[in-house]
């Protein structure tokens, strides 16, 4: 298994992901099942943003690092949560009116020293990470065209990678990489278009046919189609020292309403494997194509070596928006396994011999029509928020959404800045009426081993440690404690406000375990709360809303770090 | 005879042709003066209070603020107005645009589109007559139709 840079026992969290293969496994056992229930809030922080906040709190070189939502400040706090330097970065306040779905940001990376992180109006900002002073700073987007930036960066090999946002108005997705040094674009990569711009050549080996050809990032469109087609690359990144690949998956394609886009829609909605030093791409793998339910395809990739079929294989692990776990080959791209995860209406299942997934025709969306119990909705399976893996348990510890929903889709035009979508989307529960699940899931057996019902989507992150216990919080605001093997909950704290950050843990300058995470509800889900959305439109923050009408008697708006340690 | 009854006439075209060219230094703002009229006339026009509804979808005003419950934009159908709620505000919200994000849409509407939209806006917080407003939808928003939210007595 690709191990973080940094040894096991290090008690830093320098990546909202912990390590590069996206484990969120802390090493540290000083909290355990046995007394996590003694857990005490050490200190809190106010961050003074009212927005959605998903970022994951970084530590490193004996500092707490938080970035927050639009107007994204930077706060360094020491380990007793008093404020070190903040930094104002001060991106255009145009940038709200294009930020699809609450104007968040999900975190800062550090290295060598340095803290970088993006701005909502598509700067990649480098820091220095003792002082908050300002390094260097790339525009790398055009909010005129509705690109932002909201995803985490990663640092690989001295080079800062960052995907745009903005699929929802017809922006054309990419990843670039930055000279971590300078941040001077070193090489970029489009989602869509001619081969030449995706960075697909020679070393290009796709394990499934639907993949070969030339310029299918052209032709899987109807002319023209691709310029304005979406595959943004707003998740998460992961890579793999060994292979020397990065893995990162594209957004859906645009607009939602399929109609208006005939084709595969290549390389949207699907799975990267790229040589991090070229950019060229390795493989590709479409687990969505001709997009139908805006499936985004840029959910985490949890790097591990696991024995399947008799011998121990490099495995990607992928809990999917689609509703099924790929047990995925990280070499050769080829789909082992993919089992659903909750209930699904959308497609049969995936052929393991074309790697297609089986659409199930009842529930495509026709224009004119009101297509009903669409399962999962749009936001899918299991959205941005990212799971955690333990290699103590063998589990993936999975956040996710129970919903479904009804869809009607109309012919809509582009306008340049503004909603390139199509669709008309009201959520609502799945199977059972809980609307969020947290569940333990076994790649190996391909099965669920626990899962917890919650009454609202989980859209926070999850994190795993080596004490046994694992860590999630809620959108009505309880940040809870489980045991690892059982499920149990173990211990619970009521937050400020609704919790969709990332949990983190470290070691603090005292020795202690730590465990950190922001509280803020917000994020599409929540942005009836933190957008002051009329719940009387249930269309409204696309259809979101129409599933979460009672939020805002649960919880109000507001960011706050919350730090926890045992007596 | 003729000579004298013409001059009087010819004095009269000279004196015409000098008359100076009226140049405007100063742009008055777009149709100013019979634009609250107009406005006036279309909050009572279910013509063109639907005409507005059809554009709120047409120009993706609705991807942004939905059927008036708001999203990436604002709610509409509620009574928190960041710019205001008057007619003239409204107008210069969609003509200019707003710093926080609204787009501006001059160049891309004309102005009897924009008061239409104008109208249709108010009247999803009622602010229309009921017996003008739209009274059904071609979407799947399920609540109370504009001619539902009577706000004005």
């Amino acid at each position: 298994m690709p191990a973080a840079r940094a040894d096991e026992a290090d008690g830093e969290w320098r990546m909202p992901a912990r390590d590069y293969a996206s484990t969120r496994f802390s090493p540290l056992a000083e909290i355990t099942a046995a007394n996590v229930r003694q857990l005490k809030e050490a200190w809190s922080f106010t961050t003074g943003v009212q927005a959605g906040h998903e970022a994951a709190p970084i530590f490193a070189g004996g500092l707490l690092y938080v970035v927050t939502p639009y107007p994204n400040h930077v706060f360094a706090l020491d380990t007793a949560g008093k404020q070190r330097w903040k930094y104002d970065p001060k991106p255009q306040p145009s940038s709200q009116g294009v930020a699809c779905c609450d104007v968040v940001n999900r975190g800062a990376v550090y290295d060598g020293g340095r803290l970088y992180f993006n701005t909502l109006d598509g700067n990649s900002i480098a820091l220095d990470a003792r002082t908050g002073k300002e390094l260097w700073r790339t525009k790398l987007g055009k909010i005129e065209l509705g690109e932002t930036i909201t995803m985490a960066p990663l640092v690989v090999k001295g080079k800062v990678l960052v995907g745009n946002s903005g699929a929802e108005l017809g922006v054309r997705g990419w990843l670039v990489a930055l000279d971590a040094k300078t941040g001077k674009p070193l090489w970029r990569a489009y989602s869509t278009g001619p081969d030449k711009e995706v960075l697909i050549g020679a070393g290009f080996k796709p394990f499934y046919g639907a993949e070969r050809g030339q310029d299918l990032g052209v032709k899987s469109w109807p002319p023209e189609a691709w310029k304005i087609g979406g595959g943004t690359v707003w998740g998460w990144i992961s890579y793999d020292p060994q292979l020397n690949l990065i893995y990162y998956g594209t957004g859906n394609p645009g607009p939602w309403n399929p109609e208006q886009r005939p084709g595969d829609n290549k390389w949207t909605a699907g799975l990267f494997a790229r040589d991090v030093d070229t950019g060229q791409a390795r493989w590709f793998y479409q687990f969505s194509p001709h997009d139908l339910h805006d499936y985004d395809a840029i959910n985490e990739n949890v790097l591990v070596d696991l024995p399947i079929g008799g011998a121990t294989r490099k495995l990607l692990v992928r809990p999917e928006r689609n509703g099924y776990v790929y047990v995925i080959d990280r070499a050769s791209g080829e789909v082992i396994s993919a089992t659903p995860f909750v209930h699904i209406t959308t497609s049969t299942g995936v052929d393991l011999k074309s790697g297609r997934l089986q659409y199930n025709p009842k529930t495509q969306p026709k224009p004119g029509r009101v297509v009903r119990d669409i399962c999962p909705a749009s936001p899918g399976a299991k959205d941005w928020q990212p799971a955690a893996w333990s290699p103590r348990t063998g589990l993936l510890y999975i956040p996710h959404q129970n919903l479904c929903q009804d869809a009607g889709t109309y012919e809509t035009s582009y306008i340049a800045g503004t909603p390139y979508v199509g669709a008309e989307v009201r959520m609502k529960p799945g199977p059972g009426g809980h609307r969020g699940e947290f569940s333990a899931w076994d790649p190996v057996a391909a099965q669920k081993r626990w899962s917890v019902k919650e009454n609202f989507p989980v859209w926070s992150g999850a994190l795993a440690t080596a004490g046994g216990v694992v860590f999630y919080g809620t959108m009505d605001g309880v940040f809870k404690a489980l045991d690892a093997n059982s499920g149990e909950v173990l211990w619970s704290f009521r937050t400020s406000s609704g919790i969709i950050g990332q949990p983190v843990s470290y070691r603090g300058a005292d020795g202690k375990q730590y465990i950190a995470v922001l509280s803020g509800v917000g994020g599409w889900a929540g942005t009836i709360v933190s957008g002051e959305i009329d719940a009387r439109d249930g269309s409204a923050a696309l259809g979101f809303v129409n599933a979460m009408r009672d939020l805002p008697k649960y919880t109000v708006k507001g960011g706050m770090l919350h730090v926890f340690a045992l007596p | 005879m003729r000579k004298i009854t013409l001059a009087p006439l010819f004095g009269l075209v000279m004196l015409a042709g000098c008359e100076r060219e009226q140049r405007q230094f100063e742009i008055p703002p777009a149709q100013a003066q019979f634009a609250k009229p107009l406005h006036a006339a279309n909050e009572r026009n279910a013509y063109a209070l639907s005409q507005g509804k059809t554009l709120f979808k047409w120009f993706n005003c609705a991807g942004c603020h939905s059927n008036g419950g708001g999203g990436m934009g604002p709610a509409l159908m509620d009574d928190h107005w960041r710019y205001g709620n008057n007619a003239e505000d409204i107008y210069a919200s969609i003509m200019e645009g707003r710093p926080n994000g609204m787009p501006s849409f001059r160049g891309k509407l004309n102005e009897d589109q924009a008061w239409q939209l104008v109208a249709y806006v108010r009247s999803m917080s009622g602010w229309a007559r009921q017996d003008a407003a739209p009274g059904r939808d071609d979407s799947m928003y399920p609540g109370k139709p504009e001619n539902m939210r009577d706000q004005r007595n």
